[in-house]
């Protein structure tokens, strides 16, 4: 009989006999999660905001740097580290050379508990989900942060609509995430994913993602992550033809670059935390989660490879609707989030507690 | 008894007063003062709008043009006839061809000349591809004011069409400089006709995807529905013209009503559209079906060019005979005029030039009132000024 490998959360089969000190671990943690950050923005900066949004829009995009333009975003980078730091005369300056760091922190920590495999994990918390939505929220006191400090009245504007909008936007996204949550039975990302590949739909079926269950609540999760990252058709806090760029807009550098960052990590982040809640993370469908493909050295990169591929998907979707949709007024935002997210989640939310009883 | 207030307590009390008003004046809530501009890319231009906020409500909204003032009224009076031409291309530089037109159909209508029907057809070709090119763009940066970027861009792409069918011409893509007085400066290159329906039947599609895209958005009408109405008679009042006023409800069209001679507008089937509700998105709609009608004009133009002279006998030093001479002409921003007053010179003694975009801007502060930040935005894409076209 096989092991499953949630049984020894946290314990690496390969790694086993491997246990470094914890200084040192948690150096390795911090490492990778500091280098998978930029990696995964520029990924995402690259394929999505340069070559399917020039390919969406029937235009060449970025065609000089690199192969095919490939580079274009790294020689953008080496270019905002070497400009000037520019700070305004009036500005609040601690808290202006804060905020980007406030923003980026709370992606950071939003790597933290994201399993990219059976113990591809950083920290494997029994309260993951639980934890990253907390730490998504913390982003929002970094944009009101750099509003206030810009002392530029685009600015102030865009903090506030920023805090307004991501604060009525944490609710359908935490309701949207109790869907998923009920019917795990655990708030541990792995322990989802592990639902998900043992699944049976009304205990016969085998089911194995909860998209299809939980379809309204992926539609809700996606809404409010696209709000939460201000992309159209939420991004009146940015609204480049109205208030310039917003709370970025005083910001040049690598604090701009910060921004930058901070904004496609946590794309990419939201991506991730959407694929394991209601794509079954790193397990292939059909394979039950006592397989023994699970826990063999091949999964270290099969489990990976698999949850990117459908990070990917899911940013297609996301910076689909980013191209192409207008934006909303900010009250009429607030309607979308109430009148109708709220509701449906609410609805969603019973529905899966009866049927959880029920089967 | 009370007993007696002593000094040092009034005194206190004074001071304690004085600093409850100083902290009361602090609270108060003023409003705030928003400068969008002149760098503002909602003005694409460097129009100043000085915008009076309570919170995200505008209490006042005050366009402030001038910075791109280039005096052109009074340059006009120091070139010739013929040169003119070559400074009103700049006044709308989205439909340039279409600021020579009015200039020359005043100068002929005081020399009393007519250009041949061949010129004739040609022009009110070249009109109506400008008009595509101006309001192509329109509906580009309609998208991109309201965040959807990628109508810009196909805009930008469908643009090149017409463009190159200008250029193809008359030899420049933004300042033509074509129009002469008794004709034009050439006749048609080989092949444009056919290259020109291609043409049209691309700005055809384009048309459609913008109304999937852009005008049947639901997130658009929810912006542009029931924002910014102008009634009828306001627009009326303010001078409004071109599809600002058709969109009040107005049926007045220039090409239609009052087509001075020199454009052959009566010899093809189109249809001027209205609509009632005079909002932000009727006055959006009736442009996109305007570049649809202009390229049906154009289609059936095509088709009956007659042939003949280019240009009618026109003396090679041009004088116009003294007299006044008012034509004006449904450009593709509403009614543009020339009001040329001839003294019997090789120059104009005075030109007086009507556009359309200084009218039309005139009702910003008006309609501007009471409504969001967001909606300023979208009431001027939707308004649609060319910034050259309100200094001149």
């Amino acid at each position: 009989m096989s092991v499953s490998p949630f049984g020894v959360l946290g314990s690496a089969p390969v790694l086993a006999g491997l246990d470094p000190p914890y200084w040192a671990a948690t150096l390795i943690k911090v490492g990778v999660v500091a280098v998978l950050v930029p990696t995964t923005a520029l990924i995402l900066g690259i394929v999505f905001l340069f070559k399917v949004m020039s390919w969406m829009q029937s235009r060449l995009g970025p065609q000089e740097a690199g192969p095919k333009g490939l580079l274009q975003l790294l020689a953008d980078g080496a270019k905002f580290i070497q400009k000037q730091d520019i700070i305004p005369d009036a500005a609040d300056r601690f808290v202006f050379k804060v905020a980007p760091m406030v923003v980026l922190i709370s992606t950071f920590l939003l790597y933290v508990i994201i399993p990219a495999g059976p113990s591809v994990v950083v920290e494997s918390l029994d309260t993951g989900v639980f934890f990253a939505l907390a730490m998504s929220s913390v982003s929002v006191i970094g944009i009101l942060m750099a509003g206030w400090g810009s002392a530029n009245k685009f600015a102030l504007m865009s903090g506030i609509r920023a805090a307004g909008q991501l604060i009525a936007y944490e609710l359908p996204m935490v309701l949207a995430v109790v869907g998923v949550v009920i019917q795990a039975g655990t708030m541990n990302l792995n322990g989802i994913i592990a639902a998900q590949a043992d699944f049976k739909l009304f205990g016969v079926v085998p089911f194995p993602l909860f998209l299809l269950t939980q379809f309204p609540m992926f539609l809700v999760f996606l809404a409010a992550a696209q709000a939460e990252l201000t992309q159209p058709p939420f991004d009146m806090p940015v609204a480049e033809s109205e208030l310039v760029g917003g709370y970025q807009v005083e910001y040049s550098g690598f604090r701009f670059l910060f921004f930058f960052m901070g904004e496609f990590a946590t794309a990419f982040a939201f991506a991730a935390l959407a694929s394991v809640l209601f794509l079954g993370g790193w397990s292939l469908p059909f394979v039950a989660s006592n397989s023994d493909l699970y826990t063999s050295t091949a999964f270290w990169l099969i489990g990976p490879a698999v949850l990117f591929t459908k990070i990917m998907l899911v940013s297609f979707l996301i910076f689909w609707f980013r191209f192409t949709y207008p934006r909303f007024r900010e009250d009429q935002l607030q309607k979308v989030c109430w009148k109708y997210l709220i509701p449906t989640c609410l609805v969603w939310v019973s529905f899966t507690a009866i049927a959880k009883v029920v089967w | 008894m009370a007993a007696p207030v002593s000094e040092r307590d009034q005194l206190a009390y004074i001071s304690n007063q004085a600093a409850d008003a100083r902290v009361n004046l602090e609270f108060e809530s003023e409003g705030m003062t928003l400068n969008m501009g002149p760098q503002h890319p909602a003005t694409h231009g460097t129009l100043r709008i000085l915008a009076k906020l309570d919170g995200e409500r505008v209490i006042s909204c005050e366009p402030m043009p001038g910075y791109m003032h280039r005096g052109y009224e009074k340059l006009c009076e120091v070139r010739t006839y013929p040169q003119v031409t070559t400074l009103v291309n700049r006044i709308d530089w989205l439909g340039s061809f279409a600021n020579e037109v009015p200039w020359i159909l005043a100068a002929e209508k005081l020399m009393g000349i007519e250009a041949p029907p061949r010129a004739q057809h040609i022009r009110t070709i070249l009109f109506e591809l400008s008009r595509i090119g101006n309001i192509a763009l329109f509906l580009g940066d309609l998208g991109i004011q309201l965040g959807g970027i990628t109508v810009g861009f196909y805009a930008f792409r469908d643009r090149e069409h017409v463009l190159n069918q200008v250029e193809a011409v008359t030899g420049g893509r933004f300042h033509p400089n074509f129009d002469r007085i008794g004709g034009l400066k050439d006749d048609l290159p080989k092949g444009w006709i056919a290259e020109t329906k291609a043409a049209m039947v691309k700005v055809q599609k384009f048309c459609d995807q913008v109304e999937d895209l852009l005008i049947g958005n639901e997130i658009f009408q929810a912006r542009t529905r029931g924002i910014g109405i102008i009634p009828p008679h306001v627009a009326e009042s303010y001078g409004l013209s071109g599809a600002n006023a058709r969109g009040s409800g107005i049926d007045w069209d220039l090409r239609r009503d009052n087509c001075p001679p020199g454009l052959v507008y009566d010899k093809c089937d189109w249809t001027v559209w209205t609509h009632p509700d005079g909002d932000s998105f009727s006055r959006s709609w009736i442009r996109l079906q305007e570049t649809r009608e202009a390229a049906k004009i154009v289609d059936q133009l095509l088709d009956t060019i007659p042939s003949g002279a280019i240009m009618a006998k026109v003396p090679r030093i041009i004088k116009v005979p003294e007299g006044e001479a008012y034509v004006a002409t449904e450009n593709p921003l509403g009614e543009m005029g020339y009001y040329l007053v001839s003294k019997g010179d090789l120059n104009p003694f005075r030109v007086k030039i009507r556009s359309a975009s200084f009218n039309n801007i005139s009702i910003v502060p008006w309609l501007c009132k009471g409504v969001y930040v967001p909606d300023v935005i979208s009431i001027l894409a939707s308004l649609y000024f060319i910034l050259g076209d309100i200094d001149r």
